[in-house]
């Protein structure tokens, strides 16, 4: 009888020794998050000089709508009048005739500036971040548009569908507080 | 139209098709005489990091409250009240993203790779439950998970599965989270977010065969309670492991069991363990070799495990970037296939040369040939254990509640008569005091 008493107080022990293990544990994995912490969330965004403009931004978006838009860096643009980004390989006119449009949904707006310059706007409303205007402007032009991932938009998963299909890993998490990375950032005064 | 822009542009095609450079100024920025200013880029702002904190505040607040409900107030009306306000809550408002699941990846992470920042509401949803579990069982999984939430609500017609197969199934779940931590900690992938079968619902969206797997989960909830939760969650099976240690535990009884078999069938989630008897003769016998040869299969499934997991380090480790771009690039150069793809042409853009590529891909392999063979070992491991404990009778005199597979649902207290004399005596004390 008194050992099987013994025997009782001996799990006992066991699992309470084993008990406040666990909650050490996770004290320990609080304490580590602590210290690695940054203070604020990170987001998710594209590093322009690594994005290729695939197109998987337009599909592997979780959101019906990706939130991945072209961003137009005014400062680099050349506002040119033969836009590759704007235009299709060899127009017919250099207008803004839909058939001449490279831009599927019609989500880049050509404003005529004064002779021969032209101002490239992007409507995020119609834009599906297909990159077919990026691509145009990195080749031909002087790459002034770009992917970014819009955070009015974006749901910050956790892991981002698209980062996870990016061929280039240009997807990055960044501090909430810098959430974009601009180009031409460095060419302003 | 200034003919200039146009041979500017012929010339740039021809240089760009030799050499394609990224971020030239090909075309100097013009200098407008009407006064035109350049627009500045918009920057709409993430969401501010108080609905982090906000979020984490709500998950604390819904786990006391789940404690209070379960175990002072003894109501599953309530419970059901709660569950259903944190699957809209942390399912629909905030679209199930950051939920402890997925957090079990940001912690590994920060374990493995210094350079990641936590953010602090992965950190609270990690922890909070699992110390909420060290207390109360695992009340997180009964009324505030959000995954568990919408397969206990769609749970109309209960079948009983048998307790080996649960047991076996269950492997799948181990599995999963030895997986989920090997993926995470190299830094290839998080693939319990990839998979989460129910975010799609929430988010209103995402990947389709993803969304199919949410709905046959769920067509099979319909019959067979949180089919996720008992057989994937890959958190489920670190706070069923913490709940065996909880310090208060769900009760079927609120006095004494009368064994009247009432609470039999009560649970859908196959928690409720009636009491033993002594082994019939025959069977004895039996039991005791079959005890005997998982004893000594225990060291062998762990070592056959690892020497799988070792040996399937090349498939493992594809599930990584990096080594994925490896392969393309030096089947490519090798001439073994024919063509470039994003990932090769991206690769080249970067001006890298392959060797480091090459050493890069050894590198994450090697790492994979270890971690694999901790999964494998881990996972032969849990199986063996599940033999040794599924051959082993435990004594019990009256109805428990299993503390690792009960989720503090609430739903087994009003199948017990006591429970109903418990409520008539409270509620007639009540009318005496008035």
């Amino acid at each position: 009888m008194a050992d099987k008493q013994e025997n009782v107080t001996r799990r006992k022990f066991l699992r309470d020794g084993l008990w406040g293990g666990c909650l050490a544990g996770a004290g320990a994995v609080a304490g580590l998050s602590v210290a690695r912490n940054n203070r604020d969330n990170l987001v998710w965004q594209i590093d322009p000089y690594k994005c290729i403009a695939c197109g998987n931004c337009a599909t592997y978006c979780v959101l019906e709508d990706s939130a991945v838009k072209c961003v137009q860096a005014y400062a680099m643009c050349g506002y040119c009048d033969l836009c590759t980004g704007y235009l299709v390989p060899e127009p017919k006119a250099l207008d803004t005739a839909a058939e001449n449009a490279l831009c599927p949904t019609g989500a880049i707006k050509r404003t005529y500036i004064e002779d021969p310059y032209y101002e490239y706007t992007i409507d995020e409303a119609l834009c599906n971040g297909c990159a077919k205007c990026v691509k145009g402007c990195m080749v031909f032009g002087n790459g002034s548009l770009y992917l970014q991932v819009r955070h009015d938009r974006c749901k910050n998963c956790n892991e981002c569908a698209i980062a996870a299909a990016c061929p280039s890993q240009a997807f990055k998490r960044v501090p909430a507080d810098q959430p974009y990375l601009l180009k031409g950032m460095d060419r302003k005064e | 139209m200034n003919p200039f822009v146009h041979i500017a542009a012929f010339l740039t095609v021809l240089l760009a098709a030799g050499a394609e450079t990224q971020g030239e100024i090909r075309f100097p920025p013009p200098e407008f005489e009407t006064g035109y200013q350049f627009p500045e880029t918009t920057t709409p702002a993430p969401q501010a990091v108080w609905r982090e904190y906000l979020d984490a505040g709500v998950l604390v607040f819904a786990l006391l409250l789940a404690s209070h409900l379960v175990f002072v107030r003894r109501s599953r009306r309530a419970a059901f009240v709660l569950m259903i306000a944190a699957l809209l809550y942390f399912g629909f408002v905030r679209d199930g993203c950051i939920c402890p699941i997925g957090a079990i990846q940001n912690v590994t992470l920060t374990v493995f790779d210094s350079s990641y920042a936590i953010p602090i509401a992965a950190a609270v949803f990690f922890v909070v439950p699992l110390v909420f579990t060290l207390f109360c069982g695992r009340v997180f999984c009964g009324a505030v998970c959000p995954l568990g939430a919408i397969q206990d609500a769609v749970l109309i017609h209960p079948v009983t599965v048998p307790r080996w197969l649960e047991s076996g199934l269950r492997l799948l779940a181990y599995a999963y989270l030895g997986a989920a931590v090997l993926f995470a900690a190299t830094g290839s992938a998080f693939i319990i977010c990839r998979y989460d079968p129910f975010v799609g619902f929430f988010r209103m969206g995402g990947n389709w065969n993803i969304l199919l797997v949410g709905v046959c989960l769920l067509l099979i909830g319909l019959f067979i309670g949180r089919p996720y939760c008992r057989f994937l969650c890959p958190y489920g099976v670190i706070l069923r492991n913490l709940s065996r240690l909880s310090k208060r535990r769900v009760t079927i009884t609120p006095s004494e069991c009368i064994q009247c078999r009432l609470c039999e069938n009560a649970c859908p989630f196959g928690a409720i363990r009636e009491p033993t008897g002594d082994w019939p003769e025959g069977e004895y016998k039996i039991a005791k070799r079959r005890l005997a040869l998982f004893l000594v299969l225990l060291p062998i499934l762990p070592a056959g495990g690892a020497w799988g997991g070792y040996a399937s380090r090349g498939q493992l480790a594809r599930v990584n970037p990096r080594v994925r771009t490896a392969e393309r690039v030096y089947l490519e150069e090798t001439g073994q296939v024919e063509g470039t793809t994003d990932v090769s042409d991206a690769f080249r853009a970067t001006g890298q040369t392959t060797q480091v590529l090459y050493a890069d891909a050894t590198e994450i392999r090697d790492r994979f040939g270890v971690g694999g063979a901790l999964l494998g070992g881990f996972v032969g491991l849990i199986a063996g254990g599940k033999l040794v404990v599924l051959s082993v009778r435990r004594r019990r005199t009256e109805y428990e509640a299993d503390p690792a597979s009960c989720l503090a649902c609430a739903r087994c207290y009003r199948a017990c008569p006591k429970e109903h004399e418990r409520i008539k005596k409270n509620k007639e004390a009540a009318a005496r005091h008035r």
